[in-house]
């Protein structure tokens, strides 16, 4: 299991009931602060679970969509894409979750900062696109500064210093997903680092 | 479920200590809607006729200078508190980012329930804030960012019901106060930039039922789909995200709505109806009577979801029911409303505006300068901003005076150029491409961005325009003191100004920048000015572009703190 299987108060994949609860309702549920109940973590369907190790990644968009990512199918440097974690043994796709999204590039891996050198494998690297300010998906990119953007309030993030911000109002980098290169396909070497999307003021 | 328990806890603990301070509670009736007594703030702009204005005179250009701080109250959260204080006889209810409504005592400051909403970790927020709550009964109502219409017990913050009224997943969400009438409560939905249809529902107010679900993009077959080609429909957008007027003796609810998506017009030939437009809605039915357009096939991300101010004015000699918007689009428009018809009356420009070259003088259709409409693969520079000559912060009028006061922004420009996309359900489906400097400039030459402008309903001509080196996200209270409240600046200041001159007669400077609309009420017959500070959303994103423009790194602190205004005793 990834560490990151614990944000259970997410979509149930089923779309959301339309139907007015009831004052007696709300107080059998334990509710009486109008709170939206959790979905419990314990037998999530595996499209949910975040990205685990072992998983194949297959691009969501670009020239190869629905292709495994392998090296040689990203241009050093150019703009991120969207990707997703496949189970081989099932061949179930990990998209049961928008917390699932990652994005992926090719970097220079001489480049990237010492203590995120273990995450790269062959020049590639994985974000989380969900931006941790509120939670966006971060799908801008600035090529000129190297650096993924969210489109919602302009925070962007170096991709060489483990998506350190560098600007706007991300309160953390983005999560990071360790790789490997095993027979020139890339699969995940382990859960996210770092905790995945927003988190909410109380 | 321990936060929350621990919560429930504190939020009893609160109503306990501090109930034998409060009153009674008046429960807000139709009646009271329809002619909101003075001495409260019941609604989002004061009244159904949107005029944000006050009939109260004790703060007056006199003594306006004397203001100070009564209490204040920190919210604990960061990012866009735009809410109004919505104020009931000594309650006062404050929504919050992350949409909190917060029960207060008005008289004390003191905290008598918390609503606190949980959020899915999944959700994502293009807008982090809440514009409001709405009132009835005993109850109050809110709209939230997970797509929820949430009503609860005024006097305790309990939950009476919840419905859904979209899936977040797919992008829809709310940031509005709702609008109550007719024994309905009707909500909009944003998420223009996911792909959604737009539409407006009412509820039944006490039962939360359905009545009502009219959508802002007609289906196939319906009058005016032929202005939206093959399936785009299905995910144009035309969002509505600002509560509506209502003009009760047509029955009629007047909506703005946002533009079509994606942003480039070009994924969508024709005039997408009914983007960019001023909608009227029959609140029995919520049939769609009569329409205006402001602009047709959107290219520049100009919503027109502020609603129009119900305004009668003189025109020609001619006294007209009437209603004024100031359009994003930089125009300010004159129209009249009819039981079965919107009609043109007038537009001009309030900034500087050079995509428009023309207006058609019966209809008001604008005819564009096509070098100045981005397109896929096309760049295109264009004024205002996509941020438009004023976003949502609404205008006032003041009926006394005649005058509109606009909280508009000038000089800004934008550069954008489109790219494709492809839809998928709740992601991003703006096709946007990257511009240099986030696209965004200033335009050479000119001294500052924010104004306060006060325009002449029935002359059609500005009286004064007060303006600001800062960008201006200030909602704007009027009131018969013959004062103008407004903050908006990124010195994060709050300003009184003589709403016959311009002048600025009284300032204080807050823990933020103020982006809440303004209100005031009396207790005990004694005149208060309440607003909150919460610097966040499209202000600080504008303040980023503005720094990256300039070189600069101007800094404007976060977080909420409800200031509460008087004269000394």
């Amino acid at each position: 299991m990834s560490k990151n299987t614990d944000n259970d108060s997410s979509h149930n994949g089923k779309g959301r009931v339309a139907k007015p609860i009831s004052r007696r309702a709300v107080f059998k549920m334990g509710l009486a602060t109008g709170i939206a109940v959790p979905m419990s973590a314990l037998g999530q369907p595996p499209n949910r679970l975040r990205p685990q190790p072992g998983d194949q990644l297959v691009f969501e968009e670009g020239p190869n969509q629905d292709a495994l990512v392998r090296p040689e199918l990203l241009e050093l440097e150019k703009r991120p894409l969207s990707a997703l974690a496949r189970d081989p043994a099932t061949q179930v796709l990990r998209d049961g979750s928008r917390l699932n999204r990652i994005m992926i590039m090719r970097i220079d891996p001489e480049l990237m900062s010492a203590r995120y050198q273990a995450n790269v494998a062959e020049g590639v690297i994985a974000y989380s696109a969900v931006c941790t300010h509120t939670g966006c998906d971060v799908t801008n990119w600035d090529e000129g500064q190297l650096r993924m953007a969210c489109p919602c309030h302009e925070s962007q993030f170096d991709i060489y210093d483990g998506a350190k911000v560098v600007g706007g109002p991300a309160p953390r980098p983005l999560a990071m997903l360790p790789l490997e290169v095993v027979d020139g396909i890339v699969l995940v070497a382990g859960g996210f680092r770092g905790r995945v999307g927003f988190t909410q003021q109380f | 479920m321990i936060r929350s328990s621990i919560f429930l806890c504190c939020s009893l603990v609160s109503s306990l200590l501090f109930a034998q301070a409060l009153p009674p509670y008046n429960p807000v009736t139709a009646e009271r809607l329809l002619n909101p007594e003075e001495s409260n703030w019941l609604m989002y702009r004061g009244s159904y006729d949107s005029h944000g204005f006050s009939n109260l005179n004790q703060i007056n250009t006199d003594n306006v200078d004397g203001l100070v701080p009564i209490w204040s109250f920190s919210t604990g959260l960061r990012e866009g508190h735009q809410a109004p204080p919505i104020v009931n006889d000594g309650y006062m209810y404050v929504t919050t980012p992350q949409n909190h409504i917060l029960a207060i005592n008005a008289r004390t400051g003191d905290l008598i329930w918390r609503y606190v909403r949980y959020l899915p970790d999944d959700l994502q927020q293009f807008h982090p804030t809440n514009r409001g709550v709405a009132l009835y009964g005993d109850r109050v109502y809110m709209a939230t960012v997970d797509s929820f219409l949430v009503s609860l017990d005024a006097l305790t913050g309990e939950l009476i019901w919840e419905v859904a009224v979209e899936d977040y997943y797919n992008g829809y969400y709310m940031t509005m106060a709702p609008l109550i009438a007719d024994g309905k409560v009707m909500v909009g939905v944003s998420g223009g930039e996911l792909g959604i249809r737009g539409f407006i529902a009412a509820y039944d107010v006490m039962s939360g039922e359905e009545v009502w679900k009219t959508y802002t993009i007609p289906a196939p077959g319906e009058s005016g789909s032929e202005s939206w080609p093959g399936d785009t429909w299905q995910t144009g957008g035309v969002p509505v995200w600002l509560t509506g007027s209502y003009d009760p003796e047509l029955n009629l609810a007047y909506w703005g709505t946002g533009n079509g998506g994606p942003w480039m017009g070009d994924t969508r030939p024709g005039d997408n109806l009914y983007s960019s437009s001023v909608i009227a809605l029959d609140v029995t039915t919520g049939e769609l009577k009569n329409h205006h357009q402001y602009h047709w096939n959107d290219s520049w991300d100009w919503d027109e979801v502020s609603a129009p101010i119900l305004i009668d004015f003189e025109r020609g000699g001619r006294s007209i029911n009437g209603m004024v918007h100031a359009g994003r689009n930089g125009y300010l428009w004159y129209l009249e409303r009819e039981a079965d018809a919107i009609n043109f009356v007038e537009a001009n420009p309030y900034v500087y505006q050079d995509v428009f070259t023309s207006i058609d003088p019966v209809t008001g259709r604008p005819e564009y300068d096509m070098t100045k409409k981005p397109g896929t693969g096309y760049e295109a520079s264009f004024c205002p901003s996509l941020w438009g000559g004023k976003d949502w912060p609404p205008a006032a009028f003041d009926p006394e005076s005649r005058l509109m006061f606009i909280p508009a922004n000038d000089n800004v420009c934008s550069t954008m150029v489109g790219e494709e996309i492809q839809y998928s359900p709740g992601r991003s489906y703006m096709g946007r491409g990257t511009s240099e400097n986030g696209g965004f400039f200033v335009r050479p030459g000119t001294d500052h961005i924010g104004e306060l402008q006060a325009w002449n309903v029935d002359t059609g001509e500005r009286a004064w325009t007060t303006t600001f080196e800062s960008q201006n996200w200030g909602p704007v209270l009027a009131t018969a003191g013959d004062l103008v409240f407004m903050g908006g600046t990124n010195d994060r200041y709050f300003r009184a100004f003589d709403s016959r001159t311009g002048e600025i007669l009284w300032k204080q400077r807050t823990n933020s920048g103020i982006t809440g609309v303004p209100v005031t009420y009396t207790l005990d017959g004694k005149q208060y000015v309440a607003v909150q500070s919460g610097w966040g959303v499209d202000a600080q994103r504008e303040q980023n572009l503005l720094n990256m423009a300039k070189g600069e790194s101007h800094y404007v602190p976060q977080g909420g703190v409800i200031w509460v205004f008087a004269l000394p005793d």
